[in-house]
C-alpha cells in the first residue's frame, strides 16, 4: 500500500539521535542516550518501568524539548521541536494511553491523519467555506484513502463505529492506521500489543511485519518478549534513562544486565 | 473484618452471584445474559478475545456503566443498583483498565484515597501506615517516588499504583481489569506473586487478564466469554488444556 518509489532504500540510516537527555526536575529520565535505526528495520526499545522509553518517544516527537541531543531523519538534521512539524518531516506514533478522536467514527479518525499530507488552497480552510469541486475530489480522495487503510490494518468493518466503541486491541489498530496516513517513513509504536491476548498478538504480529515488507520503517516499545524477539532486528535496553544493552534481540536476551532489571524469569520465554 | 457483611454465610452461597447480565450500548449488545459465581477465597479468571465483553461485565458489576438486564449480588445482598461509590466500603475494589490514578496528586496522596471507604478505620493510622509499607515493599518504585505526582509517572507505574491505591481500601472481593497492563516482563511476575500473596491472605479475586496462561494458571477456576456469552467454564487447569482454548486465547497456532 505505501509507495514504496518513495521510500529510502535498506539499510540507510533513517533515524540517528545521540546525545539525547531530558531532565524533569532533578529526575534524568534520559542521559545521553544514543539509536541508530536503519531503513526497513523493526528497532525495539524496552526496559524496565519509568526507564524512559515514552520520554524518548516523546522528544523525538516534538511533545517534549530535549534537554541536549542531535536528531537526524532520513539523513537530514531535524528539530524535533513541534509535533505537527515532526509528522511533517516523517515521523507518526501511537500512543500508550490511546489518544484518539473518541466521538469521531474510526475513519474520520484516519481521514484526519491524512490532512498532514494534503496542501493548497483548496484543500485547507478556503476551500472548506467554498465547497469547490476541487474541495469535495480532495475530500473524496482522502476518504477512499484512509478506508484503505482501515482494511490494511484489518477493521474497515468498524469504519463507521465511534472510536471509543472500539475494543482496546481495535483502537490500537485504528491508531496505527492514523499513523500510517501521514505517510510517515518511522512509524514509533508505544505499546502497541498491550491489550491484546497472545493470539492477538501474532494478528499484530502479521501486520507489522507487513508494514515492513511494504518498505517501512518501525520503532516499537513492547513489553512482550516473545513478540519483540520475535519480530525486531534490533533492540535498545533502557534503565533509569540510560542505554544498558544495544544489539542483536539474542544477544540482548542473554545479557545479566537486562536479564536481572528487565526480563526476570521470562528471559527465557 | 469490621464490616457487617463478613458476617458467616452459608459456605456454599456465592460469595459474588451473576445472574443474566446484560450491558448495552445503543444498538450494540456487549454482554448477552451471563450468568457466573465466585466463591469466597476462589481467584475466578475471565477470559476472551478483544470486545468479548470481559471489560464490561466488570464494569456493570461495579456500576460503572448501567446494566440493561440482571442482577448482581454481593454476599448474599443484591448489589444491582448500588451506586459505585458504596461498593468499597462494603469491601468490593476495582482495579480498572487503563488505571485512572489521580494524575494531580502525590502518589502517597492516591494511596491515601483507597483508604477513604474504610470508614471508622481510617482513622488507625498505625494500620494506614503499615499497609502504606506493604504496597512500597510490593512496588520500590513507587516508594522512590511517592512524593511525585501521580500523572508524572510512566504507564507501567501508574498500573502499580492503581493496584496499590485498591489494596489499600483491603478487598475483600478484588477486581482486577488487566493487571498486567503495560507492565514489564519482570513486573509481570511480580503482579502476580502480589495477586497469588493477597489471595493467599483471604481476598478473593475476579481477574480479567489478557496473559491467558498466565490467569489460567493463577486461578482456581475460569470462564472463557466470546462475543458477550459464556462458553467454556472449568479449572484453570482444564482450560489451559483446552485445545480451543490454547488456540483463541494462548497464540499457539495449528500445525
Amino acid at each position: 500500500m505505501p509507495d514504496a518509489a518513495s521510500l529510502p532504500p535498506e539499510g540507510t540510516p533513517i533515524l540517528k539521535a545521540f546525545g539525547v537527555s531530558k531532565r524533569f526536575g532533578g529526575l534524568t529520565a534520559l542521559d545521553d542516550v544514543a539509536i541508530s535505526i536503519d531503513a526497513g528495520q523493526i528497532y525495539g526499545l524496552i526496559g524496565p518501568n519509568g526507564a524512559g522509553k515514552t520520554t524518548f518517544f516523546n522528544v523525538i516527537t516534538g511533545l517534549y524539548t530535549p534537554d541536549g541531543g542531535v536528531f537526524l531523519l532520513n539523513g537530514q538534521a531535524y528539530s524535533p521541536s513541534t509535533v505537527h512539524r515532526v509528522a511533517e518531516a516523517g515521523i507518526a506514533r501511537t500512543f500508550q494511553n490511546i489518544r484518539l478522536f473518541a466521538e469521531m467514527t474510526a475513519l474520520e479518525n484516519v481521514m484526519v491523519g491524512r490532512h498532514v499530507r494534503t496542501h493548497g488552497l483548496h484543500a485547507g480552510v478556503i476551500g472548506a467555506v467554498l465547497r469547490t469541486a476541487a474541495f469535495k475530489a480532495s475530500e473524496a480522495a482522502i476518504k477512499d484513502h484512509a478506508m484503505q487503510l482501515l482494511q490494511y490494518v484489518g477493521i474497515d468493518r468498524y469504519a463507521q463505529s465511534l472510536a471509543r466503541t472500539l475494543s482496546y486491541g481495535d483502537q490500537r489498530r485504528l491508531e496505527i492506521a492514523r499513523a500510517l496516513a501521514t505517510e510517515p517513513v518511522l512509524l514509533a509504536l508505544d505499546e502497541p500489543a498491550a491489550g491484546m491476548n497472545a493470539t492477538e498478538k501474532n494478528g499484530l504480529r502479521d501486520l507489522l511485519r507487513k508494514i515492513q515488507a511494504d518498505g517501512k520503517t518501525i520503532l516499537l516499545i513492547e513489553h512482550d518478549v516473545k513478540l519483540v524477539m520475535g519480530l525486531c532486528d534490533r533492540v535498545t535496553v533502557l534503565d533509569y534513562g540510560k542505554v544498558i544493552a544495544q544489539g542483536l534481540p539474542a544477544a540482548v536476551q542473554s545479557d545479566p544486565a537486562v536479564v536481572e532489571a528487565y526480563l526476570g524469569t521470562q528471559a527465557h520465554a | 473484618m469490621t464490616s457487617p457483611f463478613s458476617a458467616p454465610m452459608v459456605s456454599s452461597a456465592p460469595f459474588l452471584r451473576v445472574d443474566s447480565l446484560q450491558v448495552r450500548y445503543g444498538g450494540i449488545q456487549a454482554v448477552k445474559g451471563i450468568s457466573f459465581a465466585v466463591h469466597q477465597g476462589q481467584t475466578v479468571a475471565l477470559i476472551g478475545a478483544n470486545g468479548a465483553g470481559k471489560t464490561s461485565t466488570l464494569k456493570s458489576i461495579t456500576g460503572l456503566i448501567p446494566k440493561a438486564a440482571g442482577q448482581v449480588w454481593f454476599e448474599g445482598q443484591d448489589i444491582s443498583s448500588m451506586p459505585g461509590h458504596a461498593l468499597p466500603g462494603h469491601g468490593l475494589v476495582m482495579v480498572p483498565e487503563g488505571r485512572g490514578i489521580f494524575t494531580r496528586m502525590t502518589i502517597m496522596e492516591n494511596l491515601l484515597m483507597g483508604t477513604e471507604c474504610r470508614r471508622g478505620e481510617a482513622a488507625r493510622r498505625a494500620e494506614v501506615q503499615a499497609d502504606i509499607e506493604a504496597q512500597f515493599v510490593h512496588f520500590p518504585r513507587l516508594k522512590e517516588r511517592q512524593k511525585q505526582l501521580a500523572g508524572t509517572l510512566s504507564g507501567g507505574e501508574q498500573q502499580m499504583l492503581a493496584m496499590a491505591r485498591a489494596l489499600m481500601a483491603r478487598p475483600r472481593l478484588l477486581l482486577l481489569d488487566e493487571p498486567s497492563m503495560g507492565l514489564s516482563p519482570i513486573m509481570v511476575d511480580r503482579i502476580f506473586e502480589v495477586v497469588r500473596s493477597i489471595s493467599q491472605a483471604g481476598t478473593t479475586l475476579l481477574l480479567v487478564e489478557q496473559n491467558a496462561r498466565l490467569a489460567l494458571q493463577t486461578a482456581d477456576y475460569g470462564y472463557v466469554l466470546e462475543s458477550g456469552l459464556i462458553t467454556q467454564e472449568g479449572t484453570g487447569k482444564s482450560l489451559l488444556e483446552s485445545p480451543a482454548v490454547r488456540a483463541a486465547y494462548l497464540g499457539e497456532e495449528s500445525s
